[in-house]
């Protein structure tokens, strides 16, 4: 099978890489660049566990071919935090015990991301519908809206401080 | 015992809400899981699976699959031959890992394939030829039990005929039919409950490596690596010591990683190509290949008094198996009736063999169903004798010394706490509206014990490594962290507990039956024990004064008495720090049979809304109560009661394997198997009782199975207040819940 040669950038680093053309990003990014937080929990876009951010837009990661990527920018949990600070997703997971087996989580940081980056003020519900394509099988969800609630507080005051220090308030 | 004062004792840690060790690699995609392992030349394992729900395999032609480039290694069963000693013990995970002759389900591996790459894996598979000859199947419970049912296991005798009823169990005492005799009220019920899978969002997965020396390795996720090693190391002749299972982190598991479902065969394939295989299952072969719990059929009676004493309770349970007998309608006999003292009780549960997925523990096994059948017969007899049905339970309600159905005299147990609780709780006084209903329902489950050992190791600077040997489901490392340090008087952060793979540490029972932090923190806090002894010892030492005069408090040794005075206390990190001259390393082990599991309760509350055009309920409020006897960790208690009741309103509501009439599973996708998400669940309260363990030193019982437990009774009592019908048929999914209401209002 001849391979497609593919030039992106993966969490801000260029990435090039040779993939069969039917090859999923899922399957480029865990297999050819070594980056396992995406997870294949159905591999028909069910689940959300590998959940990434390609241009800006949340998508399953076994639903995008490896060829779809060339010149696109993909984000994916690993590259969620800044250096060794966390993101205050992550913080906020581990504060509120969002987790227990921890294979549904890398997909939900990216999908809460990509709400927040949306809409940094969701109600509940936004956040339970904006979360409904990640399936978590421990939680009941409900310490992960928790979290994701104190996230987005977090974040709100912090855009706040730098809104405020940008104007000089 | 002298541990028992513990328990009352005021605890420094244990309790506090500390963040888990493994927490930052499983927010930063650090964790590795079971498909996340690589090793060098690995191939690519595939399994080829039974279209047929029951067939003969009359030829299994691999010849054009073998000759295919980069095709490493084709396996069917002449590849593992029987050496459990002739059909003797694990000889059905054996026939279940790869057909002997047979396939008996829909999904039934009949051989598999190791190649360099997943493209040609496939390809190979499709090469592979197999003659079935179709055989007659059931997949129904009721319709195996039939006198002209096909017969899935040929061999299996009941009354002397062939049948598919290859166990029936009873429990209960005093005299049913006395007591049905002195009833004012009898209610007799059936019921129905559809099979669900567990629903891991982590398939199955193993890398496997085996040399022709007959050494092995095993990356597997797993809820028990030693008993995979001792089932993997029977079935392909192997040294037990010389195959090395490491548990991977565990994307979710419930009782069905407690089972090998494909492990022996990634080993049997690395065997043969001489090369590291992974092997990975899709989600539609975990549907088909792997877990999931009973489907049932049940009739309960209830008899009582006008008061609302109980006189006597029956209850016939019918629980298939898949196609190999397991204890499955046992269990379910033996949980019915747990909840409630009753003078004249029976369960008779039969096990009953059908041509589905052999099925694994899930959560609980088989208390969830049985629950659904007694205790929405509760809520009838309730109604019918005009009680309000916490009143009715609370008046049968089993209390210490009362006498289980199932055999047992209960010690302190937590069922009416967790009672009355929900009497007394604002959810229960909380105004309904139109369409609403509330229901509530109690569980039980036994909870486990078993082998356990853990290793305790003081480095020279002060800090802890703990090695446990049960599997970590969902936060236990930071538990047994919070023991340690409790034990030792040393902060949290100073404990690092790792879980050690199956050549670090002697054997440990499979991490089921909510045993992980009940074992394996009697194993911890008697390994930190032993430990504090060596440091008792080192200070006497460092001191030269006899070690009787030496006592461990805070962390510290201190020496008694007015003479030792003058010595000032030796902290933890200053004796480690002269350990390599006070006789090396100080650390500290155990090894148990954790006896004396508490038993646990919890009852819960539930409101529903029901479209009554749609038939479609939302759940509203939920309510979990529940007995955990100490919880160390309160938010991963409570996250075990959420996600239990959770799994529970899936069951209840939504989740169910569907089967054709060609016996084929036509849902094997979490598209058209679907679990509860986020948008369908409101936040889950939850109120954590400890009602102390007495065979516990810190108290603890099981926390993880019992919440499933009550869900469906709970649920089916609210939605049945919700439309005034009776659903007794779960999933009560929308099309049922019509038909319901459309036949009460037809007849």
């Amino acid at each position: 099978m001849s391979g497609v040669q593919v030039s992106t950038t993966v969490n801000g680093d260029v990435e090039e890489f040779v993939c069969h053309p039917g090859e999923t990003l899922l399957d480029v990014l865990r297999n050819r660049l070594g980056l396992t937080g995406a997870k294949e929990g159905c591999g028909t876009g069910d689940c959300g566990a590998c959940s990434v951010i390609v241009d800006g837009q949340l998508m399953c990661a076994c639903l995008v071919l490896g060829a779809e990527v060339e010149g696109k920018m993909v984000a994916t949990v690993e590259g969620l935090a800044d250096g060794n600070k966390l993101h205050p997703l992550q913080d906020k997971f581990l504060e509120h015990a969002a987790l227990q087996c921890g294979i549904c989580t890398p997909g939900f940081l990216v999908a809460a991301k990509a709400l927040l980056d949306d809409n940094p003020n969701p109600t509940e519900e936004e956040i339970r519908y904006a979360l409904a394509g990640n399936l978590c099988r421990c939680t009941g969800y409900d310490k992960i809206v928790r979290a994701v609630d104190a996230a987005a507080k977090d974040l709100r005051k912090s855009a706040g401080r730098k809104s405020s220090k940008k104007s000089g308030k | 015992m002298a541990e028992q004062s513990y328990t009352d004792q005021e605890f420094k840690v244990i309790g506090s809400r500390v963040r888990r060790p493994d927490g930052i690699d499983k927010v930063t995609g650090r964790a590795r899981y079971g498909a996340d392992a690589f090793a060098p030349g690995q191939l690519v394992g595939r399994i080829l699976r039974s279209p047929h729900a029951h067939a003969k395999i009359k030829k299994i032609d691999t010849s054009r699959a073998e000759k295919m480039k980069g095709v490493k290694a084709v396996i069917t069963c002449d590849d593992l031959p029987d050496l459990t000693g002739g059909r003797g013990p694990n000889y059905d995970i054996l026939v279940n890992c790869m057909a002997r002759g047979t396939a008996l389900y829909h999904g039934h591996a009949v051989a598999a394939v190791a190649a360099v790459d997943e493209p040609t894996a496939r390809k190979a598979l499709k090469a592979i030829k197999v003659e079935y000859k179709t055989l007659p199947h059931v997949t129904d419970v009721d319709a195996a039990m039939a006198e002209d049912a096909p017969i899935v296991q040929p061999g299996v005798e009941h009354d002397g005929k062939p049948s598919n009823i290859v166990n029936v169990s009873q429990f209960g005492h005093g005299d049913v039919e006395a007591g049905f005799a002195e009833a004012d009220v009898i209610i007799e019920k059936s019921y129905k409950t559809e099979q669900t899978h567990q629903g891991y969002i982590e398939p199955h997965a193993c890398l496997a490596s085996m040399g022709p020396d007959g050494d092995g390795e095993l990356w597997v996720t797993t809820q028990g690596h030693f008993t995979f090693r001792t089932v993997c190391a029977q079935l392909l002749g192997l040294d037990i010591a010389k195959l090395k299972v490491t548990s991977s982190e565990i994307g979710g598991g419930f009782g069905g990683k407690t089972h090998v479902w494909m492990e022996p065969l990634a080993l049997a394939m690395s065997r043969k190509a001489n090369r590291p295989v992974k092997l990975v299952m899709g989600r539609d072969e975990v549907f088909m290949g792997s877990g999931p719990t009973c489907s049932t059929s049940m009739d309960v009676k209830i008899g009582a008094k006008k008061d609302g004493t109980i006189t006597a309770g029956l209850a016939t349970l019918r629980y298939q198996d898949g196609p190999f007998p397991g204890p499955w309608g046992m269990l379910g006999g033996m949980t019915a009736w747990a909840c409630y003292d009753l003078p004249n009780v029976q369960a008779v549960a039969y096990d009953v063999l059908v041509n589905r997925p052999k099925v694994a523990a899930y959560r609980a096994p088989s208390a969830p169903m049985a629950a659904f059948a007694v205790e929405s017969t509760m809520d009838l007899v309730a109604d019918k004798i005009g009680m309000d049905p916490v009143d009715f339970r609370l008046k049968n309600v089993a209390k210490e010394g009362s006498k289980a159905a199932y055999g047992p005299t209960y010690g302190p147990i937590g069922i009416e706490a967790t009672l009355n609780a929900v009497k007394n709780h604002p959810h229960m006084k909380a105004k309904l509206g139109k369409n609403q209903g509330r229901g509530m329902a109690c569980g039980f489950w036994f909870n486990f014990g078993g082998q356990t050992c853990t290793d305790l190791n003081i480095g020279t600077d002060g800090t802890v490594n703990l090695t446990m040997g049960t599997v970590d489901v969902g936060g236990a490392r930071a538990s047994m962290s919070l023991i340690a340090a409790e034990e030792l008087g040393i902060p949290y952060e100073k404990v690092k507990c790792n879980v050690g793979d199956t050549s670090s540490l002697g054997h440990n029972d499979t991490t089921e039956g909510s045993r992980g932090t009940f074992s394996s923190g009697m194993a911890t806090i008697f390994a930190a024990r032993a430990a504090v002894e060596v440091l008792k010892q080192r200070a006497a030492l460092m001191w030269e004064i006899d070690v009787e005069d030496v006592e461990w408090e805070d962390g510290a040794a201190h020496a008694k008495g007015i003479e030792h005075s003058n010595l000032a206390p030796l902290t933890l990190a200053e004796i480690a720090k002269k350990s390599p001259q006070t006789g090396g390393p100080i650390a500290g082990h155990n090894e148990v049979v954790a006896d004396g599991a508490g038993v646990s309760f919890a009852s819960h509350i539930c409101d529903v809304e029901v479209d009554p055009e749609t038939g479609k309920s939302k759940i509203l409020r939920y309510t979990v109560v529940q007995d955990a006897g100490k919880a160390i960790h309160p938010d991963y208690v409570e996250g075990q009661f959420q996600g239990a009741a959770a799994q529970g309103i899936g069951w209840a509501l939504n989740e169910e394997y569907v089967y054709g009439e060609d016996g084929r599973l036509q849902n094997p996708s979490f598209l058209d198997y679907r679990i509860p998400v986020c948008s369908d669940l409101p936040f889950i309260d939850t109120e954590i009782l400890e009602i102390p363990n007495p065979n516990h030193p810190y108290g603890i019982r099981g926390v993880g199975e019992t919440s499933i437990v009550p869900p469906l009774a709970a649920i089916a009592g609210a939605v049945s207040n919700a439309v005034g019908v009776r659903l007794d048929h779960t999933p009560m999914s929308p099309p049922r819940i019509l038909k319901a209401i459309h036949d009460a209002n037809g007849a």
